[in-house]
């Protein structure tokens, strides 16, 4: 795979993850025209595309659209179950997640990711095992909190 | 505020993204970023040392700010700093904020692999993780640098914890894309392949991804996988759908596995192994037979992870392709897909079908359901699976049914979506030439394109339909015939203008006999046309005119009116006007003898690829395109010309594709063109037969070529001068991508300025030999690549590209050498060069070669310089100051003073003055020890004119002598680039 974006039905991105060395601003090309392109079909199309030189996988849940841009040889629907497992780690670990979670949980969205695909290839297709490592992270996470000394209010509000 | 918010929450970080939701407008937004970056950039130079969790709060407000589209240019040392806590949050969210934003920040670079260092030997898995995929995530060459070595130990350590694993071998695997010569491969290689038996599904799954790619590169050292490969598979597919727990995805087992599994055996050949290839039939016959048991659940995941495991299986049914049965089998289920409700399931058998097409054992059975495909061509609602039908009848294809699809094709193209309509031309073009067994139908086909797409035919498709015409007698009258019917439609497209104006002008004698198509009548058709089309048509349309005359001396009167008419003689277009002119002129004093021979019939054109299937393979790139033109045999038959033999024939097919502005009929000037077989001598072939053989230019080397075609002779500079600083390492970068060229590359172009043969480069392994010749705006040279070894290069590729905006300015086509170069031996590359309009770079070499297992990468510039098209001009002296003065406009001239690198020998000037390609004006400057030159640069677009004068300070000192060089020309570039090239030579 070469990359991932999440992005909403106004064409926001939401997030966006690359496999392979690109620049900022061939990034921003590739995912504008992009986003376009899949806002710009309809419903009951394909969920796949010829693009430039790449075959895009993508599927729509809800307001979100998760897209992967995959090389030639490879498995057009089996990509298309990525983003399923994908969905379902987030909306396990979120509680039926919606575009909100993602947005103010940005970072937790990653880190999942980075559990599931790493490279662009699958790391763990186990769905306990991705939530096992991600929770276990969140277990160091509470750990830390107690540990640490409590913070008057207008800080922690970003007011100082 | 999002519902759930797990872990610990940044309430900070809450706010201000709810602030940033809550702008009404992209003003706001921008005003609260910068609010925001303000505060923090203050926060970071502030005295008061900011606790860690405060840090971690701050980058990833920046992440957030990053994500939403802005740039960052700060933090990224607090976020390197967090990398050291001890704290894992605050460890996560600073290797967060590295993959996301750093690339390759030198300075940065070597902290945070420090930081990476220490949590790879923490022995803490959860932080070796988190490093892990920081390496994979960011991937850089200074990375691999630092850890290529270290992962692969982790990996096939026998204590590494399997989540550690599975990390290790995808980081490596971006490494190795990145770097594979960082990678090594050792002791550790065949221990990875063992992996695929791990007891872990996890580590299976993630190890696959990095074997795959592994064996890809190097199948001989990973050949072990196979067998492996095979074991796991069938122990996958005869499992249970309960038996793998958490791997099994909606009831299919390990579906990712499956695929990666089945995408590796796609490496390599079918198994020798007996016993293991009967194991792996045995796996696809399952497969195949599953698709056809009823689904265990309804929901698409299902039947989505079951079918991509088939399709997987077909793929490398589709590579062994040896198995009848199976592609038989592959081909039917595939059938089945074609009527599938699902519109992604017919996309991917459409798209499967295409390469199940191309085998000999499955064509038949594609071949039968030829109307689905011509159904979904015409009914499917997406443009994307119409394209893959279009692909698929295009690649099913053959005699027996070409001029069914062809016809489907054409009546597609009237609706067909202007995303493809180039691509269907090209495709019908190709299929109605392939399998065109009467040729009326060939040209009825290309006929109706133009009707139909006209805008869509490129220059291509309608030369091609010329060619075949002229090659072919059988069907010239034909051709007249239908286009002057077709031309006799009030609108007709202007390719139609060029193809009727063509044919007509070389056999509109056939048809001239019927009192309907007289010759007054063809001619007053053709120009009711004249005026409502573009330059080069009209320019083509004067071309045909003139034929007429020579076809149809009763029209002669008519068309010399024509021709004498102001709007023509006095066009304000040089062309239009010079054709007018010339072609009145011919036809004026010219015998009827001379002017037969002038204007004969065109000679067949030379055999060559199909100019229309070189541009879809392009389009589409090597490989993408299934049906071929078979042979020699088949192509001659088309091309109607059995073997002409002899070196004219090689010679003549060398030559390039008549350009389209320029003229098809070869009227440039007046002298014959027909069956002027080019002499051996002459290196570059007369197309366009310019003003006789006393043009040979004086820039020419007259050394016959041909004969020359060894070893490059020391015979007219100093060789040895050469690159060859030997003792240096060979440029061995050992990317697949071309290596960037070699920093004296612009020494090497400018040692050639001023001359065209000599040696180009040289290091311990290769010799780089040029010879080359220029005439007008075309250009020929040859590079011999000598093996100074005595071991063969294997895997020898050349490409030549022209980067950027010279792709535009100069046209260049090479052959493909031999892959393999023996030890001592050396071969041959004929370039072909022309030269669209002035041009600044030069073209890029590239060559990569194998030279016992290392990749050799090597880049040169090509030494083609814009002085390489200078065509001497003699004058007087009042005519050179006359022109000088006439061109003293600031931007016209360049000038440059710089101090002599070499003595001011004049022998040596002139020559380096007369290898620049102009002529050197004896007598014209008052001053004896200046020297003047002038030339014409002759590009396709234009020509432009050139003055040069170079004053040296002979009488100085040696090491204080001077040159002041001006250089004077109508065209602002020009000046600046023949200044700056003229002025490294002395």
């Amino acid at each position: 795979m070469q990359f991932m974006l999440l992005f909403s039905r106004q064409g926001k991105l939401r997030l966006q993850k690359w496999y392979v060395p690109l620049s900022d601003k061939e990034r921003k090309k590739i995912s504008r025209d992009l986003v376009q392109t899949i806002l710009a079909r309809k419903p009951k199309m394909c969920s796949f595309l010829e693009w430039r030189d790449l075959k895009i996988v993508y599927k729509r849940y809800a307001s979100l659209y998760f897209c992967c841009a995959v090389e030639d040889q490879d498995n057009e629907l089996i990509t298309l179950e990525i983003i399923h497992r994908y969905v379902e780690l987030l909306d396990k670990y979120f509680g039926s997640v919606c575009e909100l979670d993602i947005i103010f949980n940005f970072e937790k969205a990653y880190f999942i990711l980075d559990e599931f695909l790493l490279g662009g290839e699958a790391q763990e297709t186990s769905k306990k095992n991705v939530l096992k490592a991600i929770e276990q992270a969140d277990l160091l996470q509470e750990d830390a909190k107690e540990a640490e000394a409590p913070r008057s209010v207008l800080e922690e509000i970003g007011l100082t | 505020m999002p519902a759930v918010s797990k872990g610990d929450g940044m309430r900070g970080l809450a706010v201000f993204i709810s602030d940033i939701r809550n702008c009404k407008s992209k003003e706001a937004e921008i005003k609260r970023i910068n609010k925001e970056l303000a505060n923090i950039r203050s926060k970071f130079k502030g005295d008061k040392a900011l606790d860690g969790y405060s840090k971690k709060k701050y980058v990833c407000k920046l992440l957030f700010i990053f994500l939403l589209g802005h740039d960052i240019d700060f933090g990224h040392m607090e976020a390197v700093n967090l990398l050291s806590s001890n704290k894992y949050t605050e460890k996560q969210i600073g290797y967060l904020f590295i993959s996301v934003l750093v690339n390759s920040n030198s300075e940065l670079i070597r902290l945070i692999n420090n930081a990476i260092k220490n949590d790879l030997s923490s022995r803490n898995p959860t932080f070796m993780c988190l490093a892990l995929h920081c390496i994979a995530n960011v991937g850089s060459r200074e990375m691999a640098e630092a850890f290529a070595g270290e992962i692969p130990r982790i990996l096939v350590a026998g204590d590494t914890m399997d989540s550690v694993k599975q990390s290790a071998a995808l980081c490596l695997l971006r490494l190795y894309k990145a770097s594979p010569d960082l990678v090594l491969m050792g002791e550790w290689t065949s221990r990875v392949v063992h992996l695929l038996n791990d007891q872990h599904m996890g580590v299976v799954t993630a190890a696959i991804s990095l074997i795959t790619c592994l064996s890809s590169k190097n199948p001989d050292e990973f050949k072990t996988c196979v067998s492996l490969a095979v074991s796991r598979l069938s122990r996958i597919v005869s499992s249970a759908s309960t038996d793998l727990q958490d791997y099994t995805y909606y009831f299919v087992p390990a579906p990712w596995l499956s695929c990666k599994l089945l995408r590796l055996l796609q490496c390599y050949p079918p198994p020798e192994d007996g016993a293991v290839k009967g194991r792996l039939v045995e796996c696809l016959e399952t497969i195949l037979n599953k698709a056809q048991e009823p689904p265990k659940s309804k929901k698409v995941q299902h039947s989505n992870a079951k079918n991509a495991i088939l399709f997987e299986a077909i793929s490398l049914i589709i590579h062994y392709d040896s198995e009848p049965n199976l592609l038989v089998r592959a081909c039917n289920q595939l059938g089945q897909f074609l009527q599938h409700r699902e519109t992604n399931l017919r996309y991917l058998a459409l798209e499967s079908m295409c390469t199940l097409a191309s085998s000999e054992f499955s064509h038949e059975a594609v071949k039968t359901h030829i109307e689905t495909v011509i159904n979904a061509l015409k009914t499917e609602r997406d443009v994307s699976v119409r394209q893959r039908a279009a692909d698929l009848l295009y690649a099913m294809c053959d005699r027996s049914n070409a001029k069914q699809i062809v016809a489907e094709m054409l009546s597609y193209l009237e609706t067909a979506d202007y995303s493809i309509r180039e691509e269907m031309v090209l495709k019908v073009a190709i299929l109605a030439e392939k399998y065109a067994v009467d040729y009326s139908w060939y040209v009825d086909t290309i006929l109706n394109l133009i009707r139909i797409a006209g805008d869509y035919v490129s220059e291509e498709v309608w030369y091609r339909v010329i060619q075949i015409v002229i090659n072919r007698d059988d069907v010239q009258g034909y051709a007249a015939k239908t286009v002057f019917e077709a031309l006799q439609a009030p609108a007709c497209h202007e390719n139609m203008v060029k193809v009727g104006g063509y044919i007509l002008g070389e056999f509109g004698n056939l048809i001239a006999g019927d009192p309907r198509s007289s010759p007054l009548v063809q001619f007053n058709l053709l120009h009711s046309k004249f005026h409502l089309c573009s330059v080069p048509t009209r320019a083509l349309l004067l071309s045909a005119y003139i034929k007429f005359i020579n076809l149809f001396p009763e029209t002669k009167a008519t068309i010399q009116e024509v021709l004498r008419s102001d709007s023509q003689i006095r066009n304000s277009d040089v062309e239009l006007q010079q054709r007018a002119v010339e072609y009145l002129k011919l036809s004026s004093i010219a015998s009827t003898d001379v002017l037969a021979t002038v204007l004969e019939e065109m000679p067949p054109f030379p055999e060559r690829e199909s100019s229309i299937l070189a541009k879809l393979k392009k389009k589409k790139g090597p490989g993408a395109v299934s049906v071929e033109l078979e042979d020699g045999k088949e192509r001659g038959e088309l091309n109607g010309g059995g073997d002409r033999g002899g070196d004219a024939a090689i010679a003549a097919s060398n030559a390039s594709t008549p350009s389209p502005s320029a003229d098809l009929l070869g009227l440039r000037s007046a002298a014959p063109v027909s069956g002027a077989a080019p002499s051996a001598g002459s290196l570059l072939v007369d197309v366009f037969s310019e003003a006789g053989p006393a043009a040979t230019s004086a820039g020419v080397n007259d050394d016959g070529f041909l004969s020359a075609l060894h070893a490059p002779e020391a015979s007219d500079s100093p060789l040895v001068e050469g690159p060859g600083d030997s003792d240096s390492a060979p440029p061995t970068a050992a990317s697949e991508d071309p290596a960037p060229p070699l920093p004296e590359s612009d020494e090497l172009l400018n040692k050639f300025v001023c001359k065209n043969n000599g040696v180009l480069f040289e290091n311990q392994l290769l010799q780089i030999g040029i010879k080359s010749e220029y005439r007008q705006n075309l250009g020929r040279m040859y590079l011999f690549y000598g093996n100074k070894t005595s071991v063969q290069f294997v895997s020898f590729n050349t490409t030549v590209s022209c980067p950027g905006e010279l792709q535009s300015q100069l046209n260049v086509q090479t052959k493909t050498v031999e892959p393999l170069v023996e030890g001592g031996a050396q071969v041959q590359q004929v370039i072909n060069i022309e030269c669209l309009t002035d041009f600044i770079d030069a073209p890029l070499l590239n060559i990569k070669f194998r030279y016992g297992g290392a990749l050799q990468n090597i880049s040169l510039k090509l030494p083609v310089t814009i002085n390489k098209f200078f065509q001497p001009t003699e004058m007087a002296a009042a005519d050179f100051f006359q022109r000088w003065k006439q061109l003293s406009q600031p931007q016209q001239e360049a000038q440059k003073i710089f101090k002599a690198s070499h003595g001011m020998d004049t022998e040596v000037l002139k020559a380096k003055l007369l290898g620049l390609g102009t002529a050197l004006l004896e007598n014209v400057d008052p001053n004896p020890e200046n020297y003047v030159c002038a030339g014409v640069i002759q590009t396709k677009a234009q020509q432009v004119g050139c003055l040069l004068r170079l004053e040296p300070n002979a009488q100085a000192q040696p090491g204080e002598q001077m040159y002041r060089l001006t250089l004077r020309s109508s065209k602002d570039t020009v000046s600046q680039r023949v200044c700056d090239l003229l002025a490294e030579q002395f």
